[in-house]
C-alpha cells in the first residue's frame, strides 16, 4: 500500500495515458472500421479483397508484434526517419495509438460485417420497394440494424481493447501497465501488480455499464409496450 | 512381505540418495541479455563474464550448476519463486533489492556512462541533458539514476531490453543512453556501431555487483568462501584479464 500512496501521481498519469489512448484509438478504428467494413460486403471484388486483405492480415498477427512492427520496425528504415511522418513516428505514445487503432479497426470491421449480414432480408425488400437509393437505404436502414445487432459485440472489442492496451508499455509508452512494471522495478513488490489489476477492473466495469446503457438506448423501441405506456403515463400525471 | 520391506528399504535409500545429490545442486539464473557479462551464443549456451564466475564458483564449492535464462524485470520473483538458486547477473547490491534477497560479496564495481552519436558534443551536466530524451533498460540502475536524478531536466525512455534501447539510440528516437559502463564499452567497440562513442565523465555511484540468493539461505556463505577462494588462487584475475584487460574487482 506505501508505494501505491508513494507513487500515486504515478499511477494517476498511467491511468490517464491508458484512457486516452483506449478513447482515440477505439473513436479513430470505429471511423476506420465503418468503411472496412461496407468495402467487405460491397460486390465489387477489388474493394472487398481489399478489405478482406487488410482484414485478415490485422486479425492474423498477435498485436504484440504490429506495435513492435510499427515502433522498432518503421523507425529502422532511414527513408522513414526522414520521411514528414517521423515527428509522429519518433513518438512512442502514437506509435501505441496507430498499432491499437489498426488492430481494433480490423476487429470492429469484422463484427459490422455480421451485422450488416445480420439485417434480416425483408427490410431491405421493403427500402428497395419503397424505392430508397442504395446510399438513402444504407444510411436510413441498413448501418442502424446493423449498429444494433453488432453492439453488445463492439462493447466487448472495446474491453480486449482496454486490456490489449497494456502492451504499449513494452514500446516505452508509460501508460497503467508501463507505471506499474517501473515502479514494481524499484520495490518489487508484487502488491502493485494487484493494483493495476484493480484499476484495469475498475475501468472494464465502468466500460461495460456504458455500453450497457447505450444498447438500451438504442433498442428502446424494442421495449415492451406496456412498460412503456406506464412510464408515459407516469409522465402526464 | 519380506520383498515388500525390500522394497521400500531399496525406495528410501534411492530418495535419500537423491538428495544427497541435489543438495550439490545449484541452479544460477542469469539474463542472458548482457554481454559481455552474460549472453547467448549461436548455440543458445549462456556464456559471459558472469558465467564463468559462476561456474568457476561452483567448481570451488564442488557443486554441480546448471544455468537458467530468465528475463530482468522477472529475476527477483524467480529466485524467490526457486526457479534456481542464486541469481548471478551482474546485480547491483541495493538497499531495496536487500529487502527481497541476500547478497553475496561483491564480485566486481560498476560504474555508468552516458553514449551519445559521435560528434553530438552532448555536454552530461544537467544543463548540457536539458530537454533531451535519455533512454535506459527499466529496473537497473541507470533507469533509477535518470529518474532520481535527472528528471526534472530530460524525458527519460525505459525499455525492457538493453538491445531495445541501443536500437532507438540508433534511429534517433533517444539523444543519449545511460548504462553501465562495461557493456556500453563492448558496444561502441563493435564495428557496426561505430558511430557512438562514450559522452563526458563516468558516473561512479558506488555500485557494487553481487550475486542474490533467497532471504536465509546458507547458499550465501558458500559463495562466499569460494568468492575468496577464487580470487585468493588468481582464476578471478584470468577470468577478469580475458573479458577486459583488466581486474575489476
Amino acid at each position: 500500500m506505501e508505494y501505491l500512496i508513494q507513487y500515486s501521481d504515478r499511477f494517476i498519469d498511467g491511468t490517464i495515458i491508458t484512457i486516452q489512448l483506449l478513447v482515440t484509438s477505439s473513436i479513430i478504428g470505429l471511423a476506420i472500421a465503418v468503411p472496412m467494413a461496407l468495402a467487405r460486403v460491397s460486390r465489387n471484388p477489388l474493394l472487398a479483397g481489399g478489405a478482406y486483405v487488410y482484414i485478415y492480415i490485422l486479425r492474423g498477427t498477435p498485436l504484440l508484434v504490429q506495435l513492435y512492427l510499427v515502433y522498432f520496425g518503421l523507425g529502422q528504415f532511414e527513408a522513414v526517419r526522414e520521411s514528414v511522418f517521423w515527428p509522429i513516428l519518433r513518438d512512442e505514445y502514437w506509435c501505441g495509438m496507430i498499432g491499437l487503432t489498426l488492430n481494433t479497426s480490423a476487429y470492429v470491421a469484422e463484427i459490422l460485417r455480421g451485422g450488416i449480414m445480420g439485417v434480416p432480408h425483408g427490410e431491405v425488400e421493403a427500402a428497395r420497394a419503397a424505392g430508397m437509393s442504395q446510399a438513402l437505404m444504407y444510411r436510413r436502414i441498413i448501418l442502424p440494424k446493423a449498429f444494433r445487432i453488432a453492439w453488445p459485440a463492439y462493447g466487448n472489442e472495446v474491453i480486449l481493447l482496454l486490456k490489449g492496451s497494456a502492451l504499449v508499455s513494452t514500446i516505452t509508452v508509460l501508460d497503467l501497465m508501463g507505471v506499474t512494471r517501473t515502479v514494481f522495478s524499484r520495490s518489487y513488490s508484487l502488491d502493485l501488480f494487484l493494483y493495476a489489476a484493480i484499476l484495469y477492473f475498475v475501468m472494464t466495469f465502468v466500460l461495460t455499464r456504458v455500453f450497457r446503457m447505450i444498447e438500451r438506448h438504442l433498442n428502446r423501441h424494442l421495449q415492451d409496450r406496456e412498460q412503456i405506456e406506464k412510464r408515459t403515463a407516469a409522465q402526464a400525471a | 512381505m519380506k520383498k515388500l520391506t525390500g522394497l521400500i528399504i531399496a525406495a528410501a535409500a534411492l530418495a535419500f540418495a537423491g538428495t544427497a545429490v541435489a543438495g550439490d545442486k545449484v541452479r544460477i539464473g542469469t539474463e542472458g541479455a548482457y554481454p559481455p557479462f552474460n549472453e547467448k551464443n549461436e548455440k543458445g549456451e549462456l556464456v559471459g563474464f558472469d558465467v564463468d564466475i559462476a561456474k568457476a564458483l561452483c567448481a570451488k564449492m564442488g557443486a554441480e550448476c546448471t544455468f537458467v535464462a530468465q528475463d530482468w524485470d522477472g529475476i527477483i520473483p524467480a529466485l524467490k519463486a526457486k526457479k534456481y538458486d542464486a541469481i548471478v547477473a551482474s546485480m547491483s547490491i541495493t538497499d531495496e533489492r536487500k529487502k527481497q534477497v541476500d547478497f553475496t560479496n561483491p564480485y566486481y564495481a560498476n560504474f555508468l556512462a552516458y553514449m551519445a552519436k559521435k560528434g553530438s558534443g552532448l555536454k552530461t551536466d544537467k544543463a548540457g541533458l536539458k530537454g533531451k530524451v535519455v533512454g535506459a533498460q527499466r529496473a537497473t540502475i541507470s533507469s533509477q539514476y535518470l529518474e532520481d536524478n535527472m528528471a526534472d531536466v530530460v524525458k527519460v525512455k525505459l525499455y525492457d531490453t538493453q538491445t531495445a534501447a541501443y536500437g532507438d539510440l540508433k534511429t534517433g528516437r533517444l539523444d543519449a543512453m545511460l548504462s553501465d559502463i562495461y557493456p556500453a564499452l563492448q558496444w561502441i567497440n563493435d564495428p557496426a556501431n561505430s558511430g557512438y562513442e562514450i559522452v563526458g565523465e563516468r558516473i561512479d555511484i558506488n555500485d557494487q555487483i553481487g550475486i542474490a540468493v533467497r532471504k536465509g539461505d546458507p547458499l550465501r556463505e558458500k559463495l562466499n568462501k569460494a568468492l575468496d577462494g577464487i580470487v585468493k588462487d588468481g582464476t578471478y584475475e584470468k577470468i577478469s584479464s580475458k573479458y577486459f584487460g583488466r581486474n575489476i574487482m
